[in-house]
């Protein structure tokens, strides 16, 4: 199973060299055998014996991060969905994308995605599903972005790029619960714990976390913004990754999950409240769009919001139903994509106000699209696939366990998103296909596609119009085995066209035909519906806010702060200081004062205190540089002196020598410098400046008083005292600590008076502008 | 009398920030001057003042002041003498250089 993940990855390598051949042959054929043997590799499992394959490689065994890979029904529809259609969206692509473009990056993000996704369906192991999860988003991103030269493009790949790497990052948070939780990283493992999971009170925030993940990537309500703006991309990949794989990550996750989460109340809530919602708004917007591809999206939105809600649901037989039309919206949505890359490609235009008329020139696209759109909005006939799953949601909305007030709703609901599905379905094809033609609007002459671009709508089709003719074909060897991988109660579900007159499903389905014709043909009257609602009340209006906002506001608040005054970085780390100091000292009751080991206070220390108290007063508001000077020396001075009194005559001797250089130095630099002024703050501004300073004094007396009351631990230095002669060989104990005991400080010392030495040196000899002259 | 002149370096801090935070670069030098003053007798109290006789050893003493404190601040002392050295000229050359000793002037130029 791993050569599925990485036969994609090896092959993308391999692919810049293969493109070189370009102007001979086209990448994609190379391509194109990738999905196709994957394909045929995967096939030939399908059946009604088919078990589970459990396969694994260490990656990081210490953190329980393996490489496993389980292969169960489920994942066996998805990457049969992945390898087949992608073999298809490469064929398509070889007739659409011109040798011109730059076809080596294409294939290497489509074989980059294709690995993704395979890896994100066959893992086991959630930290692994979630790295291939954001490899999808960053593959995709990149598609999406191919032709970066439209702004347009751009905006759409960040765009998605945003909402699905938020998604996958809450994702990401809802594992990490999970597997601490359950103290294991692999999801069956998850499944046996059940129990464990649903009874942890972490439960809503785990399903919320992993829900934001599923609804983002497959692009529910309100989160579907992103998809629209997906459509920039080339067609292959809008059919490929915004129809068929990609935007049903989501749907697998939620199926994948579902065996855990299906036995709580909040599960069914919400995600049948976002599916059918999400079913009801996307239907209801594809009506009001004008390009070809913004319709497909929105029918997308809405088509993915049905599965969503059949797997909310959770019933045997709505799991069916999802799975089965996982598989059925695949096929037409996939062909319709391709269609809408065809009548783009000949005519040259997608704006559907522009097409008309164009049965006639493009019959078999034309025919193609009768099935597609047909199946899609799930009109009774034998030979549509679409038409059987949309009657077995209506079946599945009508046997809902739940007995909530949502599940009385969810039938009127649905019937209502499957009229607005009939109405674009049939604008889409009527609109294009028959009416007047206006040629002289396209800027190009169309005509017939060439067969291989037709190639692979009309495999497509086929699979609709098979699937709708046997459609238990399928049912039994590989949708059955999908069901039960989601819900172990889905037995064999037999789907028959007819049931009878007296079958509620088959009345909902003739409601919507109905209604779904009435309010075609009267769209043009009931079209000012949608100044009302949506309106003003736009997702994207609430994304682009919410984008620039956050653009202003951080740009204001970090110019608000940062704004190039030092002296205000300076308060704001003062400040700062004091309050976590503080803080910390009022909440620990940090503050201790005791009389032992004190001095004796005498006379002439506290006079030269007070000397010293008075001159650093007195810097503050000196004017006059002679006179700061001397103020400073005092202040010196007297430390020098406090110093002899304290018996350190080692310092006192360096600090009046020091002491004398630095007085010289100020007396030579003075002379220079401009004379020191009054300051010229406001009150306030000089108000909060004492704060701060006495409120920096006040803490760093308060922290010394209790640091010196509060004695530990003994001095070290009886040991210094004692070695001083015997190791050291001197009498003088500082000066044997400065360059024995601890000569490396005194080395250190040396060297920054050096640095400061020439650092002084080159500013003042160095002068950039005289050089220049 | 630790207490004392704990009370003492905390003034000095208080004046060396309050100078620190005014906008002239002369004040800001002299700041940290006094900044290095308060740290310097700081320490010394940490190590307890005047309980023996200095540490040079002599005969028939057996009681000395901590010797440690006393290296540390020798060490810091010619630091700080390095330090404000270097501000000092380095507040001379910004003066020449951009005309003003106002740090709220000191902005850097537009296209930095």
């Amino acid at each position: 199973m791993i050569f599925a993940v990485l036969i994609p990855l090896l092959v993308a390598c391999f692919i810049p060299t293969l493109s070189k051949a370009k102007n001979k042959i086209h990448t994609g054929i190379f391509t194109f055998f990738v999905p196709f043997f994957i394909f045929l590799y995967f096939i030939r499992l399908v059946g009604k014996d088919f078990t589970p394959i459990r396969q694994t490689y260490n990656w990081i065994p210490s953190l329980g991060i393996n490489l496993d890979f389980y292969l169960d029904g489920l994942s066996l529809l998805f990457v049969l969905l992945i390898s087949g259609i992608g073999s298809l969206v490469v064929l398509y692509s070889i007739f659409y994308l011109d040798k011109k473009e730059r076809l080596g990056h294409f294939y290497v993000y489509l074989l980059l995605f294709m690995t993704a996704m395979f890896g994100v369906v066959l893992s086991d192991n959630v930290f692994v599903l979630y790295t291939f999860w954001e490899l999808t988003s960053i593959s995709s991103f990149l598609l999406i972005g191919y032709w970066h030269f439209k702004e347009r493009s751009r905006y759409g790949a960040l765009k998605s790029m945003l909402i699905t790497i938020f998604g996958g990052l809450s994702m990401f948070g809802g594992f990490i619960l999970l597997s601490v939780i359950t103290g294991s990283t692999s999801i069956q493992e998850m499944i046996s714990q059940t129990d464990v999971i649903l009874s942890s009170n972490y439960l809503p925030l785990i399903l919320a976390l992993i829900l934001l993940g599923a609804f983002t990537k497959s692009a529910q309500f309100p989160f579907h913004i992103w998809l629209p703006d997906a459509m920039e991309a080339p067609t292959p990949v809008s059919a490929y990754l915004h129809s068929a794989t990609m935007v049903k990550a989501g749907i697998f996750l939620i199926a994948r999950f579902s065996p855990i989460f299906s036995g709580y109340e909040g599960f069914f809530i919400t995600v049948s409240l976002v599916g059918i919602v999400t079913l009801c708004w996307g239907s209801y917007m594809a009506v009001r769009q004008t390009d070809l591809k913004a319709i497909l999206a929105f029918s997308t939105i809405s088509q993915l919001g049905m599965i969503m809600a059949m797997l909310g649901f959770g019933t045997p037989a709505a799991v069916f139903a999802a799975v089965f039309h996982i598989l059925n919206h695949a096929t037409f949505k996939g062909s319709l994509f391709m269609i809408a890359g065809i009548i783009d490609h000949e005519t040259g235009t997608r704006d559907i106000r522009k097409l008309g008329g164009l049965f006639t020139l493009l019959p078999i696209s034309a025919t193609l699209a009768i099935f597609g759109t047909f199946s899609m909005a799930g009109v009774p006939f034998p030979f549509l696939n679409g038409f059987y799953s949309k009657e077995l949601f209506f079946e599945a909305t009508l046997d809902l366990e739940s007995a909530s007030l949502l599940a009385e709703l969810i039938p009127y609901l649905a019937i209502l998103g499957s009229i607005f599905t009939f109405v674009y379905s049939m604008y889409f094809f009527f609109g294009v296909f028959t009416g007047p033609k206006k040629l002289n609007q396209l800027p190009k002459k169309p005509h017939e596609a060439p067969v291989g671009m037709l190639l692979s709508p009309i495999i497509l089709v086929l699979g609709v119009i098979l699937i709708g003719l046997f459609p238990n074909m399928v049912n039994a060897p590989f949708i059955q085995h999908a069901a039960e991988a989601v819900n172990s109660n889905a037995e064999y579900h037999k789907i028959g066209f007819w049931h009878g007159w007296d079958f509620t499903p088959l009345h909902m389905s003739l409601i919507v035909v109905a209604l779904g014709i009435v309010l075609f043909l009267t769209r043009k009257k009931w079209s000012g519906v949608y100044k009302v609602l949506p309106g003003k009340l736009s997702f994207n209006r609430v994304y682009d806010g919410l984008v620039n906002k956050l653009d202003t506001y951080s740009a204001g608040i970090t110019n608000s702060y940062m704004t190039g005054s030092l002296k205000l970085y300076m308060s704001l780390i003062l400040a700062t200081m004091i309050i976590v100091t503080t803080g910390f000292m009022l909440l620990t009751d940090g503050f201790t004062i005791s009389s032992n080991n004190l001095a004796d206070i005498t006379i002439i220390e506290v006079s030269i205190v007070i000397i010293m108290v008075a001159a650093a007063i007195a810097t503050i508001f000196t004017k006059h540089n002679m006179a700061a000077l001397l103020i400073l020396g005092v202040v010196g001075y007297g430390v020098a002196l406090l110093f002899v009194i304290y018996r350190a005559p080692d310092i006192a001797l360096t600090q009046f020598v020091v002491e004398t250089i630095t007085v010289a130095l100020f007396i030579l630099c003075f002379y220079h410098l401009p004379k020191l002024r009054k300051t010229d703050d406001s009150s306030g501004s000089k108000t909060l400046n004492a704060v701060l300073a006495i409120g920096f004094g006040a803490m760093m007396t308060l922290i010394g008083i209790s640091a010196y009351s509060t004695n530990w631990f003994d001095s070290i230095s009886d040991y210094f005292l004692k070695t001083s002669y015997k190791l050291g060989g001197g009498d003088n104990v500082v000066n044997v600590i400065l360059v024995d005991m601890r000569g490396l400080d005194t080395l250190f010392e040396i060297a920054v008076l050096g640095i400061a030495a020439l650092a002084i040196f080159s500013l003042i000899k160095l002068k950039k502008n005289k050089e220049a002259e | 009398m630790e207490i004392i002149i704990l009370i003492l370096s905390g003034i000095l801090f208080a004046t060396a920030i309050y100078n620190l935070l005014q906008k002239q670069l002369l004040r800001i030098v002299i700041g940290t001057a006094l900044l290095s003053h308060g740290a310097h007798l700081f320490i010394l109290t940490m190590g307890k003042l005047k309980t023996g006789q200095p540490p040079i050893l002599t005969e028939g003493v057996s009681d000395y002041t901590d010797p440690l404190p006393q290296a540390l601040i020798l060490t810091s002392i010619v630091i700080s003498f390095g330090v404000t050295s270097l501000l000092l000229v380095l507040a001379y050359r910004t003066t020449q250089e951009n005309k003003t000793d106002n740090m709220e002037q000191l902005r850097g130029k537009a296209n930095e």
